[in-house]
């Protein structure tokens, strides 16, 4: 494609997709729709972190294992 | 006013959490126009515009300890705008969104070539929307909206050199997919 050609696709590709025209913003605020954005997203990580019954369970789960360590293998084989 | 606006920037970037949000609400406030207009030449549809500003916004907000207040707000934020437009576009075949009668409802510019018929538009612009995101995101910047091919590489984050190579590829694959449907430009 030589020069000539570059030039011409530039045009028609102008002239099938023509540049927008002026500087509208958008149609509304989006602020209200970044802070319920924003709410989501913290309720999520929220979500994902540690509940206490996360805590708990761990901790009975290192309980079990140390006052009753030969239930570790058995545990290991069923999981 | 400048200092005023360099501390809202310093805020944003490390303040306590109250002073973060009021920072980043009055930076929300001052560029949520200007990130829109950028958005909307990529994508060329307003409500997923107003999505991809919020997705932006959003994107700012999580990387705010990388912002380099001394480098400007702006740029930074016009970068992270064109990364979430283009990943709106990778997401999504364009190509089975532009019907016949949305391409219809666009008439030719004024002062357009007559040789440049209605069918040639459509099948430039359904051929436009076949290119690989990449190409089609540079091409639509650097050609079609006329933006300085500087401020293309920064947006994009590459260089000079490579957004020329980008728009000769996008106008290469472009003709030939036309030349394959028997038009010749």
């Amino acid at each position: 494609m030589n020069a000539h050609d570059e030039e011409r696709m530039k045009e028609v590709l102008r002239q099938a997709l023509p540049p927008l025209e002026g500087d509208d913003g958008p149609g509304r605020d989006l602020w209200p729709a970044m802070l319920r954005r924003m709410d989501a997203e913290s309720g999520a990580t929220q979500s994902h972190g540690w509940a206490w019954f996360d805590g708990a369970l761990l901790a009975a789960m290192v309980g079990f294992g140390v006052f009753f360590p030969a239930a570790i293998p058995v545990l290991l084989f069923y999981l | 006013m400048q200092n005023e606006a360099s501390n809202v920037l310093n805020q944003f970037r490390q303040g306590s959490p109250e002073v973060v949000e009021a920072a980043f609400e009055t930076l929300f406030r001052q560029h949520q126009r200007s990130v829109y207009g950028w958005i909307l030449r990529i994508v060329r549809n307003p409500a997923a515009a107003e999505d991809l500003t919020v997705e932006a916004f959003w994107r700012i907000h999580r990387a705010r300890a990388r912002f380099e207040p001394s480098h400007g707000f702006e740029g930074w934020a016009r970068r992270i705008a064109t990364r979430a437009a283009l990943d709106w576009l990778r997401a999504r075949h364009v190509e089975s969104e532009l019907t016949t009668e949305m391409l219809a409802e666009v008439a030719a510019p004024s002062g357009a070539d007559p040789a440049v018929t209605a069918e040639i538009r459509l099948k430039t612009a359904l051929a436009f929307g076949r290119l690989p995101p990449k190409l089609r995101i540079t091409a639509t910047l650097a050609v079609i909206e006329g933006e300085p091919q500087k401020d293309v590489a920064a947006a994009l984050g590459i260089s000079v050199a490579a957004v020329k190579v980008r728009v000769f590829r996008a106008l290469r694959l472009l003709r030939k997919d036309l030349e394959r449907e028997g038009i010749t430009p």
